[in-house]
This record gives C-alpha cells, sequence and structure tokens, in this order.
C-alpha cells in the first residue's frame, strides 16, 4: 500500500507499521473495555434494557415510528418549503436590479448568520402570540418555520452557485437569439443548473433532518430524538438502549442521503453532456458547515 | 425601552456562547488534525478507524450527541469530567460533545486542503528521503492549512451557532437566555432582535477577517 504522502514499504517501515498498528489496537481496545465496564457496572447492558427493540414492536410502534413519522414530516415539509423560496432568493441575488439584489442578499446573509435554534424559539414565541394555531401543532410549525429560514437562505447560495457556474456563453448564445432574461434564466439557465446542484441539495437535506433533533430537544416537538428520552423513562432507564437505537437509525437515513448525493455526484461528473461545473457538498454552503452537508 | 433587560445577564449569557465556542474550536482542531492524520497515513487500521469516525459522527445529529453526553455520560454512566456542580459539568460535557462533533468537519476540511497540495510537493519531499511524518508535518499540513482556512472559518462559524444546542442541556448560553426571556417578557421582536444582532456580531465579522487572512495566506498557484 502505497500513496502520494509515503513510499513504498520497506522492511523497517513494515514493522513500525506492525507496531502502531499494535499500539492503536490496544488503545482502542482499552476504550471498548471501559466503555464496557462502565456500561456493565450501571447494569445498562442487561438483557431487560434492550429487549424491547427486539422482542415485540410495542417500543417501535408507540415511540420510534411515532417520532421518525414526525422528523421525516418535518423535514419535508421544511425542503417543499424552502426549495422554491430558495430558488427565488438565489435568483434575486443575481437580478439587474439593486433593489432586488440588495434586499435578497440581506435576508441571505442575515438567516445564515443566526443559529436555527434561535429561529425555532422565535418561531414557537410568534406562533403562540399572533396566531391560534393550538399549543399541539406550535412545536412543529416553529421548526417547520426555523428550518425554512435557515435552509432557504442556504438553498438560495447552492442556487445563486450553480447558476454562476454554468459558462458565460450558455447566456449570451440565449440572448443573442433575442430571449429575454426571464426567458434566459427559465428556459437556459435553470434547468442546466437544477441538474449541477442535485448533490449539494441532496446533502442539504442531511442537515434538515438532523436539524429537526433540535425541536425534540428544546421545544417539546416529538420526533425521534424526543421518542428516546420518553422510551428510557418509560422502560425504566435504558438511556444508553434508547439513545443507541435512535442514532442507529438517524445514521442510517443521514448515510443513505449522504452516499445518494456522492453517487449523484459521480454520476454528474462522469455524464459528457453536463456544461458547468458539479457543486459538491463541500462548495458553496458556507455557514451550513463544511462537508457533506453537514452542521 | 430597554427596560426589561434589568435582571437578565445578557453580556454574560454572550460570554458563555464565546467560551464554549473557542474552547471547543481549538479541541476539535487538534482532534480533528489527528484524524486527518490517520485518515491519510500508512496504517490501514489508523485509516479505517478515521474514515468510520468521520461518516458515523457527521451522520449523527449534534442535539443527540449533546443529550447523549448529559443523560448517558453524565447521569447513567456517572462521567462528570472532575467537575462538581451542575452548572460546570453540563458546561464541559457540552465543550466535549461539540469537540466530538466539529473534529469530524474539521477532519473533512483539512482533507480538503490537503488535496490541494501539488502532487509534486509530496513527490519531492519523498525523494529527498523525508518520512511519512516529516512529508505531513514539514511539507503538506503547512501547505494544506493555510488553503483550508477558508473552509476551517466555515467550520468555525457553523461551531459558533451550534454552541446553541448546548441549551438543550441546561447550559448558560445566549439560546437559553432567550428562551427565558421570551417566556418571561412581553417585548417578543425587541428580544429576537437583539440575540440576532448578537449572533449576527459574532459570526459575520468571523467569516469576513477569515476570509480575508484566507485570501492573505493561501498559496498563490
Amino acid at each position: 500500500m502505497s500513496s502520494v504522502l509515503y513510499d513504498a514499504q520497506g522492511p523497517r517501515a513494515k514493522r513500525r507499521n506492525v507496531l502502531l498498528t499494535a499500539v492503536f489496537l490496544v488503545a482502542l481496545a482499552a476504550l471498548l473495555w471501559w466503555v464496557y465496564r462502565a456500561l456493565d457496572e450501571k447494569g445498562q447492558l442487561e438483557w431487560a434494557k434492550w429487549e424491547m427493540f427486539f422482542t415485540g414492536t410495542e417500543a417501535w410502534s408507540t415511540y420510534i415510528w411515532p417520532g421518525l413519522k414526525n422528523t421525516l414530516t418535518a423535514a419535508a415539509l421544511s425542503v417543499l418549503i424552502a426549495l422554491p423560496l430558495g430558488a427565488v432568493l438565489g435568483i434575486s441575488r443575481l437580478s439587474d436590479h439593486v433593489w432586488i439584489r440588495v434586499p435578497a442578499a440581506i435576508v441571505v446573509e442575515f438567516f445564515r448568520a443566526i443559529p436555527v435554534l434561535v429561529l425555532m424559539i422565535f418561531g414557537l414565541a410568534l406562533f403562540a402570540e399572533y396566531t391560534d394555531v393550538s399549543s399541539d401543532d406550535r412545536p412543529l410549525y416553529a421548526v417547520i418555520t426555523g428550518l425554512v429560514l435557515y435552509n432557504a437562505s442556504v438553498l438560495a447560495e447552492i442556487v445563486r452557485a450553480g447558476i454562476l457556474a454554468l459558462p458565460k456563453g450558455q447566456s449570451e448564445a440565449a440572448m443573442a437569439i433575442g430571449m429575454r432574461k426571464g426567458q434566459v434564466m427559465r428556459v437556459i439557465l435553470l434547468p442546466q443548473a437544477v441538474t449541477t446542484m442535485l448533490p449539494a441539495i441532496v446533502s442539504q437535506l442531511v442537515v434538515i433532518v438532523k436539524d429537526t433533533a433540535l425541536g425534540g430537544a428544546v421545544l417539546t416537538f416529538s420526533e425521534l430524538l424526543a421518542a428516546a428520552s420518553t422510551m428510557s423513562a418509560y422502560y425504566g432507564a435504558n438511556t444508553i438502549a434508547s439513545f443507541t437505537v435512535v442514532a442507529v437509525i438517524f445514521i442510517a437515513i443521514n448515510f443513505a442521503l449522504t452516499s445518494f448525493a456522492s453517487w449523484l455526484e459521480r454520476r454528474l461528473r462522469r455524464a459528457k453532456k453536463s456544461t458547468g461545473a458539479v457543486l459538491t457538498a463541500d462548495d458553496n454552503q458556507p455557514n451550513a458547515g463544511a462537508t457533506t452537508g453537514a452542521f | 425601552m430597554f427596560d426589561f433587560l434589568e435582571g437578565y445577564d445578557l453580556l454574560g449569557a454572550f460570554w458563555t456562547t464565546v467560551q464554549l465556542t473557542v474552547l471547543s474550536a481549538v479541541g476539535s482542531l487538534i482532534w480533528g488534525t489527528l484524524l486527518a492524520a490517520m485518515r491519510v497515513g500508512p496504517v490501514p487500521l489508523m485509516r479505517g478507524f478515521g474514515t468510520a469516525y468521520v461518516n458515523i459522527v457527521r451522520n449523527i445529529p449534534l442535539t443527540v450527541i449533546i443529550l447523549f453526553t448529559s443523560l448517558g455520560l453524565s447521569q447513567t454512566l456517572g462521567v462528570n469530567l472532575g467537575a462538581d456542580e451542575v452548572d460546570s459539568i453540563n458546561f464541559r460535557l457540552a465543550v466535549l460533545g461539540l469537540i466530538l462533533y466539529t473534529s469530524a468537519f474539521v477532519c473533512e476540511a483539512l482533507r480538503s486542503g490537503i488535496n490541494t497540495v501539488p502532487v509534486g510537493q509530496a513527490e519531492a519531499a519523498r525523494a529527498i528521503g523525508l518520512s511519512f511524518s516529516q512529508v505531513l508535518g514539514l511539507v503538506v499540513l503547512p501547505q494544506a492549512f493555510r488553503s483550508s482556512v477558508a473552509p476551517l472559518a466555515n467550520v468555525l462559524i457553523a461551531l459558533t451557532k451550534n454552541t446553541t444546542v448546548a441549551a438543550a442541556i441546561g447550559v448558560a448560553e445566549a439560546a437559553l437566555l432567550m428562551k427565558e426571556m421570551i417566556e418571561n417578557e412581553a417585548a417578543l421582536l425587541l428580544i429576537a432582535a437583539i440575540f440576532a444582532f448578537g449572533f449576527v456580531c459574532l459570526t459575520l465579522p468571523t467569516g469576513l477577517i477569515l476570509g480575508w487572512v484566507g485570501k492573505k495566506v493561501a498559496v498563490k498557484r
């Protein structure tokens, strides 16, 4: 095994690698042993704390499935509202008119600079004070409001970058055959940009799914994470088991989305027809945090 | 107009936010660099560990991690990180959670930085007989860090905003104070504006300054 960073290994390097592997293995084993001892000491590994997830369906049908459904509902609704809003904001930032461009830029930069949780807390109070949304529905509304405001601005940046990444010849040629500005955008630029943006949009989904958990922890929104707390209360302090199950579900969903995004990205890169650069998850979502969607 | 602010420690709350940010930033920079080194290194086991760590951690919501440090680590397993009183236990747990989470993104930012270093640099370093740790430590990482300033700045901004998640385990930072104030005071819009302004003050300059620094220090190629 060699890479750009190190040479093919000779006998000494091989010996050193074996040594390093051994040391690392020992450290890892020590950590796992410590975790095992800690869990065992507190009785968290007893079968009684785990069996409800493997035998019977009560835990799944009463707690996990309703929670998961709420998580997915909130995420899906947020995406559906945020996508068109983000597209409008992103295109507005490219407008020729200052009075459209500047306000759009201010909105986008403002909502990207503020934590989603702050937006959600604000949304909750806003719905309580100025609308007659019932108090059961308010957390869902607040979560969606926070997610839409934040993610629409992130998606706006993705849309803008996607359009800017197209070769200039595309819009020049469209204008040369006499299209109006709106036509150029609608008929020429957007259809091409959408394909290049797809991977970045899919990885933004990961961020949205992850952020719904905020609603469960702070806003009493009964999603998947809140289900873990309820479960551990109901089944007698099986905190570790409940959190493990919930974490595994989150990882499964998000890993599927991440893999789908990178598959899309590879596919689009391979396609010879594509014109602009493919927007990876890494580019153009500054505040959303680094790679593959993220924060 | 601002009478309702009396009795609330607004600056103290934002100071806690800053402390959370700085401590977690330093911690995750160290752990993230180690992870990045593992992921590009010659030892297969470490590579596997680094890859698995990043893929698992960045797909879990930060909220789950932070809540787990409190409910799981502290309350179930009795890990209190050497603190006695509830406030400092929660603060340390929040920092731990933020470090564990953010380092996965630091690792990815650094790895993308390592990818911008031309292959010839590492090849030349190997040609003059440097070992892997010398290639990485003396030649590749110094250049990688310089071109990672922009992505790392994004991670730092995201981290600043993510510190609000510590409100979930009762750390007295800005978002928790905002929730408390909204519950007790009538001036909803004004309170929201104040906290929004606070966060804009924290994140916008970070982005602008580090963006400028990033352009300044990036290796021109």
